[in-house]
C-alpha cells in the first residue's frame, strides 16, 4: 500500500496539474496535486497515481557515500 | 541515479554487513521492530535477516493498512455495493481479503456485484463522472501516504460538483499505532518481543515528516530511524539504530534523507487537515481500539462521506478460527507460530488478510521460502 516508485518526469501538461513520468520503460499520467515547483527530469516518488515527493540527487549521493563508508572504522572517516 | 539498482548493490550490502557484524556487540540482543510491511517484505526478499549475526533481529510490525482493517468494515464495504447498490472502486490490494462468511470483495463482484479496482483516486473520479445515475462509493484504506490522493479527490468532486461521489473512509495513523504497541502491556511482559528501537516508515514518513516519533524516542527512550525501502536503506538504518543503542542515545535519526525531511509535505499535510479530522477511536485488528488513531471526513466535506450518506450496520465480525493474524500484527507471533500457516492458508487461498497482503508477513514468509529453514540453522548457509 504504501509502495512507491522512483520515476523520471518527461513532460507536465499545459494546466499544470498533470505529468507524464517514466518508470523503466514505461510511461504514465500522474497527478502533481500534491508537490510544488516540479520540472522535467525531476524525479519524483509515484504512489497510486500521484507525485508524492520530489527526490534529492545531493542526499541519495550523500546515502550511498554513508553506504560505502560503514566499511571504515568508527572514527576513520567521518 | 535511477534511485533503485543503486541502493540493492551487492558489494555495498557486504560492507554494510560486515560493518554491522564488527558493531554489534555480542553480549547484547537487538531486537529492531519495522514498522512497515514494505520492510518486511525487502527483508524477507533480499534476505536480510541471513546477512545478520544471529543476536541482531526484525520483529515485524503492524505496518500493513489491508492487514490492520477489522473485518467489520470490508462487510460494511460489501453493503455498499450489494446491499446499497453502489459501484463501490477499491484499491486491489483490498479484493482478496477475507470477509466475513468467507466472502470477499471479489467473491461478491463474481456473484454480480459491481465492484470496481482501481489504480489512483483519478480512477474512482473519472467512473463517478462516467456514471452519473449511480452512487459511486471509493474504499478509501491506507496509511498518511495514501491519504493526501484521496483528500485531493474529495477536493475535486466537491469543485466539480458531483453529486454521486462518496468515500469511505478507513485511513489510519502511523503514530498512533507505534504509541498503541510501546504502551500494549501484553507486549512490555513477553520478553520475547520486547522492542529496542524502531525502523521508521519511508514513505509515511515523505508526508508527515519525521518530527512526529520525536515524542516517542524522548518518551519511551527508544530510538528511531526512518528506513528507505531498499535493501540497503534497511541496512544502513539497522547500523544507524545499533550504534545508537551502544551508545546509550534514543533519537529520531533519518536514513531517507533523498525523500523524507523533518517537516515532510507541507502541501499534502495542508490538504488532509483540509478535509480530515480525528477520529476519536477506532478499531484496528490486532491492536483493538487505539484512541486518535483514524481520520473521517469533515463536516463541510460530509456529503462526501458514505457513513453519513448511508445507512451502514456496524458489524461485529470475527477472524477465521486458528488465524493468528491479530497476534502477528501485533509482533507477538511469527507466521510460523499459525496453524494454518502454508496449511490451508497459503497465497492461493488465502484465511487471514497477512496472507493475502503483499506487505503482509505471512505472505513474506511464503513467498520467499524462508521458513522452510530447517530447525537449528544459523541462517548462514544457503536456503536451497
Amino acid at each position: 500500500m504504501c509502495l512507491a516508485l522512483p520515476a523520471r518526469v518527461v513532460s507536465i501538461h499545459a494546466n499544470g496539474d498533470l505529468a507524464t513520468v517514466a518508470v523503466g520503460g514505461v510511461r504514465k499520467e500522474i497527478s502533481l496535486a500534491l508537490v510544488e515547483d516540479v520540472q522535467v527530469d525531476d524525479y519524483v516518488l509515484v504512489h497510486v497515481g500521484y507525485a508524492l515527493n520530489r527526490l534529492s540527487e545531493e542526499e541519495a549521493q550523500h546515502t550511498l557515500a554513508l553506504f560505502a563508508e560503514a566499511g571504515l572504522m568508527p572514527g576513520d572517516g567521518s | 541515479l535511477k534511485y533503485i539498482e543503486e541502493f540493492r548493490a551487492r558489494e555495498l550490502a557486504q560492507t554494510l554487513a560486515a560493518a554491522i557484524r564488527r558493531e554489534a556487540d555480542p553480549r547484547r540482543h537487538y531486537r529492531l521492530m519495522e514498522f512497515c510491511g514494505g520492510h518486511t517484505h525487502a527483508i524477507f526478499r533480499y534476505g536480510v535477516q541471513d546477512l545478520m549475526p544471529d543476536n541482531v533481529q526484525f520483529v515485524h510490525g503492524p505496518g500493513c493498512p489491508v492487514c490492520v482493517l477489522p473485518i467489520g468494515r470490508i462487510d460494511a464495504a460489501i453493503h455498499l455495493a450489494e446491499v446499497q447498490g453502489a459501484i463501490l472502486c477499491s484499491y486491489g490490494d483490498m479484493l482478496r481479503v477475507p470477509a466475513s462468511g468467507r466472502r470477499s470483495l471479489l467473491k461478491v463482484k463474481a456473484a454480480g456485484a459491481d465492484i470496481r479496482m482501481v489504480y489512483s483516486t483519478q480512477d474512482a473520479l473519472k467512473i463517478a463522472r462516467a456514471n452519473r445515475d449511480r452512487e459511486v462509493v471509493f474504499f478509501a484504506i491506507g496509511f498518511e501516504t495514501t491519504t493526501p490522493p484521496t483528500a485531493v479527490a474529495i477536493r475535486q468532486a466537491a469543485a466539480q460538483g458531483l453529486t454521486n461521489f462518496s468515500v469511505f473512509c478507513n485511513h489510519v495513523l502511523t503514530p498512533a499505532a507505534i504509541q498503541n504497541i510501546l504502551e500494549s502491556p501484553e507486549l512490555r511482559a513477553m520478553e520475547r518481543v520486547r522492542i529496542d528501537g524502531f525502523l521508521g516508515p519511508s514513505h509515511v514518513s515523505a508526508v508527515i515528516g519525521s518530527q512526529p516519533y520525536e515524542f516517542f524516542a524522548e518518551e519511551f527512550q527508544k530510538p528511531v530511524v526512518i528506513a528507505g525501502f531498499e535493501p540497503l536503506d534497511v541496512m544502513q538504518s539497522a547500523l544507524m539504530l545499533i550504534r545508537q543503542l551502544n551508545a546509550g542515545r534514543h533519537e529520531v535519526e533519518n536514513e531517507y534523507t533523498r525523500v523524507v525531511t523533518r517537516e515532510g509535505n507541507r502541501k499534502a499535510k495542508a490538504l488532509v487537515a483540509e478535509v480530515f479530522e480525528l477520529r476519536r477511536a477506532f478499531e484496528w485488528r490486532g491492536l483493538g481500539l487505539v484512541p486518535y488513531s483514524a481520520l473521517r471526513i469533515k463536516q463541510a466535506y460530509a456529503r462526501f462521506d458514505a457513513e453519513r450518506r448511508f445507512e451502514i450496520p456496524a458489524v461485529q465480525a470475527s477472524d477465521v478460527k486458528g488465524c493468528e493474524c491479530p497476534a502477528i500484527i501485533r509482533g507477538v507471533k511469527n507466521p510460523t507460530d499459525c496453524k494454518l500457516f502454508g496449511t490451508v492458508c497459503t497465497p492461493d487461498n488465502p484465511m487471514g488478510s497477512c496472507m493475502v497482503s503483499t506487505e503482509g508477513a505471512c505472505a513474506a514468509y511464503w513467498s520467499y521460502g524462508r521458513f522452510r529453514r530447517p530447525a537449528g540453522s544459523t541462517g548462514m548457509e544457503s536456503v536451497a
